[in-house]
């Protein structure tokens, strides 16, 4: 037997099940959610629950002002506590020239709706006392930022989205998308074949896999990052600091553990989730010179996760130009989470054929081919 | 009369019974669902006891449960034992 759907959504994570949250809210509910493992086996569950809008882009700013919004009323729309904790992001700089930079990314985003603040060392002081301010020159800070627990998101949207009768399949592996000419035809899966027109990659690290397998070309590169967890504590960090030089974040989320990671620069790309000794000592090391008063804290686990990294760090949104509705929502390198809300809500709008809340001309993959592309730089971990 | 099953995180057999019903029917789901495992513990005390009572309300046998993935440390480790001594050599 083979099965039928209108839509064909692979990845389980927070952005495929976000996309059939909104397309089920729309009354499009013959749809079917893949994942090959559990769901959140990917970055979705496996990330620091950041929800950051100081970003470098317009893009990035845009989609994570609206993203942030629509968090702020998530608890009540999933029926789900997301624990999101509005302690806000500090990001520290350690060189006067990033500092102007500084100055700069603070006027944009400003003009685009956050209201972040450019600090003096002491003024940074006063938000996290821990801090060793010796080296810092200057930091940012924005209290609108925050944290949510990911599990909390991805488990609210999966019960609220079976309860619409969409079907969520656990445990099935597509192997490969049928086309004919430039028509998708059936998802192959190592659970049977399902006829369909529509596939959304929601894939993360694996959605240049997916593409290829529908004869589509997305640049996209899995990169390994590590992430830590301590004991939980009493409240006493209110906001995740950040510093992009060191690659170092950090926060206390509402459960009261410390949350951080630190990237390695010398990463090979590649599917690699393991754990590593060098990320313990370096993100210990890293994390003491920030607040000494760590010291006696406890590490308890250590994990890693896939950025779906791009060469502008910017995500892939929208259709492609050789598959007919084959829409991509991938690419997020480090920040799928934060921007989720509105990325799923825009992607249930282009799959429906609406016109978007957002316009994303400049986040399709053909702007790789005929656009000046401008770089994200405000990405950690 | 409640058994605790996950001293860290004051989870009863109760609390494991409801979350196998509503769907997380496996450790790596009740895992991120409950917070088992994810205490100070790591699951050396919870993770045999959740497995039996899956296994119980599954009809499963324990050994076609899977363990979640062990991630290290074995035990929590303070920042400064993992951290480079002061005045030593960063091993970058």
């Amino acid at each position: 037997m083979t099965d039928e759907y209108d839509a064909v959504i692979i990845g389980g994570g927070v952005n495929g099940l976000g996309t059939a949250y909104h397309l089920g809210k729309k009354g499009f509910t013959d749809v079917v959610v893949l994942d090959k493992s559990y769901l959140g086996y990917g970055a979705s569950g496996r990330n620091g629950g950041g929800i950051r809008q100081q970003w470098t882009s317009e893009e990035n700013i845009k989609l994570a002002v609206e993203s942030r919004k629509m968090f702020e009323d998530l608890d009540e729309e999933l029926e789900e506590d997301i624990e999101f904790y509005q302690g806000g992001y500090l990001v520290l700089s350690f060189d006067e020239e990033e500092a102007d930079e500084f100055k700069e990314n603070v006027k944009l985003q400003n003009k685009l709706g956050v209201e972040s603040e450019f600090l003096s060392p002491e003024e940074a002081k006063e938000i996290v006392p821990e801090l060793d301010i010796s080296n810092v020159v200057a930091a940012t800070f924005n209290q609108s930022d925050g944290t949510i627990y990911p599990f909390k998101v991805i488990h609210g949207y999966a019960n609220r989205v079976r309860e619409m009768d969409i079907d969520i399949r656990e445990h099935t592996e597509v192997k490969d998308i049928i086309t004919e000419g430039s028509e998708i035809k059936k998802v192959k899966t190592d659970d049977g074949d399902i006829k369909t027109d529509t596939v959304v990659n929601g894939a993360g690290g694996w959605s240049a896999e997916i593409a290829e397998m529908a004869g589509a070309e997305i640049p996209n590169v899995p990169v390994r990052h590590e992430i830590m967890v301590t004991e939980p504590y009493q409240r006493f960090l209110e906001p995740m600091v950040i510093s992009f030089q060191h690659g170092i974040y950090f926060s206390q989320s509402e459960h009261g553990n410390i949350v951080g990671g630190i990237g390695n620069p010398d990463e090979e790309p590649g599917i690699n989730q393991k754990g590593s000794l060098w990320f313990m000592k370096e993100f210990s090391n890293t994390l003491l010179d920030f607040i000494p008063r760590f010291s006696s804290v406890n590490m308890i686990r250590q994990w890693a996760g896939l950025y779906d990294t791009t060469p502008d760090a910017q995500p892939i949104l929208g259709s492609v130009p050789e598959v007919d509705r084959f829409y991509q929502v991938n690419g997020f390198s480090g920040h799928g989470f934060m921007v989720s809300p509105m990325v799923d809500k825009v992607t249930a709008e282009l799959v429906m054929g609406e016109e978007p809340s957002m316009d994303i001309e400049r986040l399709r993959v053909e702007r790789f081919e005929d656009m000046d592309i401008e770089e994200e730089g405000g990405v950690v971990g | 009369m409640s058994t605790i099953v996950c001293r860290c995180e004051d989870l009863t057999e109760e609390d494991i019974v409801e979350a196998i019903n509503e769907g997380y029917d496996e450790l790596e789901k009740l895992k991120r669902h409950l917070r088992l495992c994810m205490g100070p513990c790591q699951g050396k005390t919870c993770m045999l006891l959740a497995r039996r009572v899956l296994s119980r309300e599954t009809g499963k046998g324990v050994e076609e449960i899977k363990e979640p993935t062990a991630r290290p440390p074995s035990q929590p480790v303070p920042f400064s034992l993992l951290a480079s001594p002061k005045g030593g050599e960063k091993d970058d």
